[in-house]
């Protein structure tokens, strides 16, 4: 699992002054996707359009993880016929994308959010369940 | 009387509360009663060495040496299938940290408006539209979420799991989102197992009588005799319980649902999750994606724990954290952890004193699992919908 605890450790000053947390979008079913709706906890710290653009990578990230298309198919038919042993040695199109998808929070964080006293949290590590969004306590204001 | 912090790595799952076992380090993960899981090996494995031992080599003499060879591949087939279902983290979803629950609570409380004192609250639930159809999404005061859709609490392995079949005894987990696949093909490879056996058995016995007469036969291969027994009761709750599976699956529906009847009736709604299609519906549960465990058992984590100068030891963790943080020892394992997960956040790096670490009841969750013989399917029970059937399959 990445670690993105990273940005923390490189900042132990930082107080945190709050948490929001995106919560699920079901209205498509049960496939991992996050309201788009803007915080208003962040109103202050970051452009939503910014934001939204975030939220909606992800999306589109999580929707092709869960895509139910011909590779899917295959590779599940595959496994099958195997009794799921290929699983040892070969990494599913679902590990592939979480990786991606830790890669480019990571690339978010470090780009956008870090210089803005924000840092995003691995879905998956909430349970794919909330995008935890730390506040960081404004410290250029309190000097 | 000093008390000093000692910091140390465990592994995540020997925080994870729900009462899990595990096994191999995190690897493996069943629930805490295994007596009929070990049953379900006993059967299958002994029915299947009786026949190996007994008809097979008649039967590849006389008839056919890809017999022993096939029934060999679909023993091994069933063994793989059950082991990965009852291995495998069925789904679980992990519980809301502090900041996450003060958070839907706070939302709660906002939605709510005053209640009047003296006045119940009103219950928590979440309105959400998927598919054109209202679906309620309700609150677990256990793992402090509100479930997601098709998500259920089961009672006796005391968490929340994504797409809630039922809890099988005799694969000693919970059938899920993540393992729901297998243990459908665990059905329907054991019936065939269980037809092949029994096919072969009477042919078998038939074979033998020609030349021997049907008592001899009968003194001869005494296993037969047993396997025979085994087979016919199997047959029938095995070859049953994979029909009403196809049957689910063809409609995309879970056990949990069909035995709360949520999409039947009248004024109920439709299930939002159906393609309205059969080979669409087997499609996506059979050979969808395969979904990732979301609880990342073996991941390293900080514990702090206060040691009192006196020597004993007031660890949160299990007694034998020490070692498994250090080997993958096989050996089974019952997490004491408290109800949280004591993980290390940036702001606060509480030490956790929790030595007995009992989870306070919540008011509307505890309720004892059934105590009479297991049947096959036990359905979670949800104080909040007050059902508490049993339905033997």
């Amino acid at each position: 699992m990445a670690e993105t605890h990273s940005l923390q450790d490189m900042r132990p000053q930082a107080a945190v002054a709050a948490k929001v947390f995106i919560q699920r979008d079901y209205t498509n079913g049960t496939v991992c996707q996050f309201q788009t709706k803007f915080p208003s906890e962040l109103e202050t710290r970051i452009d939503k359009q910014q934001f939204e653009e975030t939220v909606r990578m992800l999306n589109n990230l999580y929707a092709e993880a869960e895509k139910l298309g011909s590779q899917s198919y295959i590779e599940g038919c595959l496994a099958c016929l195997t009794a799921y042993t290929v699983f040892l040695c070969m990494e599913t199109h679902y590990e592939k994308m979480l990786k991606k998808i830790a890669k480019y929070i990571q690339e978010q964080n470090d780009k956008i959010y870090a210089p803005r006293g924000l840092l995003l949290t691995d879905p998956i590590e909430r349970g794919l369940r909330v995008i935890e969004v730390t506040i960081f306590e404004d410290r250029s204001l309190t000097r | 009387m000093s008390a000093v912090m000692i910091t140390r790595k465990v592994r995540k799952w020997e925080k994870l509360p729900g009462k899990n076992t595990f096994c191999c380090d995190g690897r493996v993960m069943m629930a805490r009663q295994k007596g009929v899981f070990y049953l379900t090996l006993f059967l299958i494995i002994g029915t299947c060495s009786l026949f190996f031992a007994f008809e097979c080599p008649y039967l590849a003499v006389h008839l056919s040496p890809a017999i022993p060879v096939f029934a060999a591949l679909l023993f091994l087939f069933v063994m793989a299938m059950l082991l990965r279902t009852s291995f495998s983290d069925p789904g679980v979803l992990p519980r809301a940290l502090p900041e996450e629950a003060t958070f839907i609570e706070m939302e709660i409380e906002a939605a709510n408006g005053n209640v009047p004192a003296g006045q119940r609250p009103p219950p928590r639930i979440r309105n959400v539209q998927i598919n054109n159809q209202i679906v309620k999404l309700k609150y677990c005061y256990t793992c402090k979420i509100f479930r997601p859709p098709r998500a259920s609490h089961c009672s006796i392995c005391d968490n929340c799991v994504d797409r809630f079949d039922h809890h099988c005894p005799w694969v000693g987990n919970c059938v899920g989102k993540r393992n729901y696949r297998y243990f459908y093909l665990f059905t329907l490879s054991l019936s065939l197992l269980t037809i092949y056996i029994f096919t072969f058995d009477i042919v078998h016995v038939v074979m033998r009588s020609v030349d021997n007469g049907f008592l001899n036969t009968l003194k001869e291969t005494p296993g037969t005799v047993l396997e025979v027994l085994v087979c016919f009761f199997t047959l029938w709750s095995v070859v049953g319980l994979t029909g009403f599976h196809t049957y689910l699956i063809s409609l995309n529906q879970t056990t949990n649902e069909d035995i709360k009847g949520s999409w039947s009736g009248k004024n109920r709604v439709q299930n939002p999750y159906s393609h309205k299609n059969i080979i669409k519906n087997c499609c996506e549960v059979l050979c969808g994606p395969t979904y990732p465990s979301v609880l990342d058992r073996r991941g390293l984590m900080q514990d702090d724990s206060l040691v009192s100068a006196t020597g004993a030891a007031q660890s949160s963790s299990s007694s034998n954290s020490t070692l498994q943080s250090t080997h993958a020892v096989l050996c089974l394992q019952k997490t004491t952890a408290p109800l949280i997960p004591n993980e290390h956040t940036p702001d606060d790096a509480k030490p956790s004193i929790a030595a007995s670490a009992e989870k306070s009841p919540s008011p509307k969750e505890e309720l004892p699992p059934a105590s009479k013989l297991p049947p096959l399917a036990s359905p979670e029970t949800d104080a909040e919908t007050s059902i508490a059937k049993d339905k033997t399959h």
